[in-house]
């Protein structure tokens, strides 16, 4: 028998009342993995730093908490236009606390090009489609977040683009957790369906409202089908009081590309899971993370990449700035498995620690089955380049100037890799001033 | 101009300047010579202000200031330049950024307004055509994959357009070929003037064929052991440096 926590007793009664709520929906397939992934769940338990995956990330802090789960909130147009990214076109979708809201958002991308449905409306209109790829990829038998948000995903968007399409248009889902009137729990599911030579960019973002506590748990479920060629960017920045536990679920079939950012700049505690299946040949995924951690923030980053088919290509760059008792975490998977021949894969996590009580660890973690492969892994910690900092200084740039400038530059690697426009432009000027706020 | 007086400056526990003595007048080219180890690129670091090097004794007076006093980017506003013997590669700051952000910073010291982007780009213009320096690079991450003589010319485009009065290069023809070199000294003696100085720190007189110093000094073992005019540094290509250790010997 696992331990009971304070969270874990509220979802049992949450999930009992789901249940006895789901009158004829019961039986549906989608309603069965539920139950499932429940029990999954149950008998899980919530990971303790007993985990060899959790060491360096303890949530005993979220379990707990007792959280109002996915229950929108009267948030003003004038609260969510504040969060607005300027210039940003394309399609976007606002949730509160989890709950679609039509009213904020706007679809500009043409139903030929692109299907965007909420999960709900997926179920009802294009139940079979939906099945094809709706937990598909989760993990509910290793992962109690995983698990947990299988069998709550009631709220969440179905995203599907047909066989040689391009999405012209980026997709941007902005996640608002609205806590002033209480602790707001959130979960959502993501399923992301792109056949056969389509191409489609997208995004999500997350942000608080309000003083009080957050949890959010998200899985994202990507399926990436041969040809096709997938962007997923994935921004935080949220309160101190705010905890994000994520999971984007990848597969990737023959020669397809799959383009990766994750951009943590605030929140009380990160844990971002990325776990890409190249099950294909000749592949691409490219990776890339900056975490900026300040105050007491926690940010962990956990990337899988599995190459299970020759001639695939994936590369990944994480980075990360710490400041005052902040901590952070990289772990970095690669598989490489015995029918993986002639695999290319390359990984880098870089981190600048800029005060003596911040905290970095990183383990990177090869496993290689296959003997004709090129693999490479690197993790470096440590300050500014002192050498760097005088030729900077020696020319009359002042230190804190020349500090601002060295950070922005190693974060400038990451965000250069952002090609929406104006989520780059906009996060090179956050990260701008946020740097130059902390040498001050 | 500048008044060193029994300068002596340590890194960790080891001193490696032990009393310099050295007074550079306005217009005036000095040239700092000596074998390796002797404590010339030391002297370089210390006018510059940087800071792994302890001043231990002595003093600096820059232009009537206490010199020592300053941090490296004061000492920049004030006039100083070092070019550095291995100019540092920084990736993801482009020259001309970089240039542009120096150039404001020294003229908000000075109490000047910052040159907007169209004057910035006229000076940028003017100064890379005086020293040659080749526009694709500007635009490049700073010294990022540059050649060694693509790394000093950038020093000396970073001369060019900052216009110190006081220019220390240290060893700036280490690394360079005769072309190169060349080129990078004919910079140097565009940007003379009668109210700029230049400590010129090398090894070798090849460099002083096209810098002509007004006076030599001999560094060895952290004291300025000899000075002489120019002729100096032909003796020393000439003979080497065993009788200038000789004779230090010979006078402790």
């Amino acid at each position: 028998m696992k331990e009971t926590t304070v969270l874990k007793d509220l979802l049992i009664k949450d999930f009992a009342q789901l249940e006895a709520s789901a009158n004829g929906q019961a039986e549906t397939v989608f309603f069965q993995q539920q139950k499932e992934a429940f029990q999954q769940f149950e008998s899980l338990g919530f990971p303790t730093t007993k985990n060899e995956e959790w060491k360096y990330s303890n949530v005993k802090n979220i379990i707990n908490e007792q959280y109002s789960f996915n229950k929108p909130t009267g948030v003003s147009e004038a609260d969510i236009r504040a969060l607005d990214t300027p210039n940003l076109q394309g399609n976007i979708l606002y949730f509160i606390n989890g709950v679609y809201q039509p009213q904020f958002s706007r679809i500009v991308s043409p139903v030929d090009q692109v299907l965007i449905l909420t999960l709900d409306e997926a179920r009802q209109s294009q139940p079979d489609l939906l099945a094809s790829y709706f937990n598909k990829l989760a993990r509910n038998g290793t992962d109690a977040f995983t698990a947990l948000n299988t069998a709550f995903s009631g709220d969440g968007l179905f995203i599907h683009v047909e066989k040689n399409k391009v999405v012209e248009q980026p997709i941007v889902l902005r996640f608002i957790s609205d806590t002033r009137q209480g602790n707001a729990g959130i979960m959502a599911r993501i399923v992301v369906g792109v056949e056969e030579n389509a191409q489609v960019k997208f995004a999500e973002s997350f942000r608080t409202i309000g003083e009080q506590k957050s949890f959010t748990n998200i899985v994202t479920e990507i399926h990436v089908a041969e040809s096709a060629n997938v962007e997923y960017y994935k921004v935080q920045m949220e309160s101190d009081a705010a905890s994000h536990v994520g999971t984007t679920q990848v597969k990737m079939l023959d020669r397809s590309q799959f383009y990766a950012a994750t951009v943590c700049l605030d929140g009380g505690f990160i844990r971002n899971n990325l776990n890409i299946v190249l099950d294909g040949q000749y592949c691409e995924a490219h990776m890339y993370g900056l975490y900026l951690p300040d105050g007491k923030q926690h940010m962990d980053n956990q990337t899988l990449v599995d190459h299970r088919l020759p001639n695939s290509y994936s590369n990944e760059l994480y980075k990360g700035i710490l400041v005052d008792d902040s901590t952070g975490v990289f772990n970095g998977k690669i598989y490489v498995r015995q029918d993986a021949q002639k695999t290319n894969a390359y990984q880098s996590c870089k981190n600048v620690v800029l005060s003596p009580s911040a905290r970095m660890n990183t383990k990177p973690q090869l496993e290689i089955f296959a003997d004709d492969v090129k693999c490479s892994h690197g993790t470096t910690t440590g300050q500014l380049d002192e050498e760097a900092l005088f030729y900077l200084r020696s020319r009359g740039i002042p230190k804190n100037e020349a500090m601002a400038l060295l950070m922005f530059a190693f974060c400038e690697d990451v965000l250069a890799n952002i090609r929406i426009d104006a989520i780059r432009e906009n996060l090179e000027q956050i990260v701008a001033k946020k740097l130059n706020a902390e040498e001050k | 101009m500048l008044k060193i007086k029994g300068l002596q400056a340590s890194i960790g526990d080891k001193q490696i300047l032990n009393g310099i003595d050295l007074e550079v007048k306005p217009g005036e080219i000095h040239a700092i010579m000596g074998p390796n180890g002797s404590g010339k690129s030391t002297l370089a670091s210390v006018l510059a202000g940087r800071e792994e090097y302890e001043v231990t004794g002595g003093s600096i007076e820059y232009k009537g200031m206490d010199l020592l006093e300053k941090s490296p980017e004061e000492r920049a506003a004030e006039g100083i330049f070092l070019a550095f013997q291995y100019p540092v590669e920084i990736p993801g700051v482009t020259t001309i950024n970089f240039l542009k952000t120096a150039v404001n910073e020294i003229r908000k010291y000075q109490g000047q307004n910052p040159l907007d982007a169209a004057q910035f780009l006229r000076l940028v213009k003017e100064k890379a055509k005086l020293v040659n320096m080749n526009d694709a690079l500007l635009k490049r991450a700073l010294n990022e994959g540059f050649s060694g003589g693509e790394k000093k010319r950038n020093e000396i485009f970073q001369m060019a357009v900052l216009e110190p009065t006081l220019s220390i290069l240290d060893e700036t023809d280490s690394g360079l070929d005769i072309d190169a070199l060349r080129i990078v000294a004919d910079g140097v003696n565009k940007l003379r003037s009668p109210e700029k100085s230049t400590i010129v720190v090398t090894h070798y007189q090849r460099l002083l064929d096209y810098i002509v110093p007004d006076y030599v000094h001999v560094l060895y073992k952290g004291r300025i052991v000899k000075s002489g005019p120019k002729e100096l540094a032909l003796e020393l290509e000439e003979k080497g440096y065993e009788w200038i250790k000789k004779e230090a010997a010979d006078i402790v």
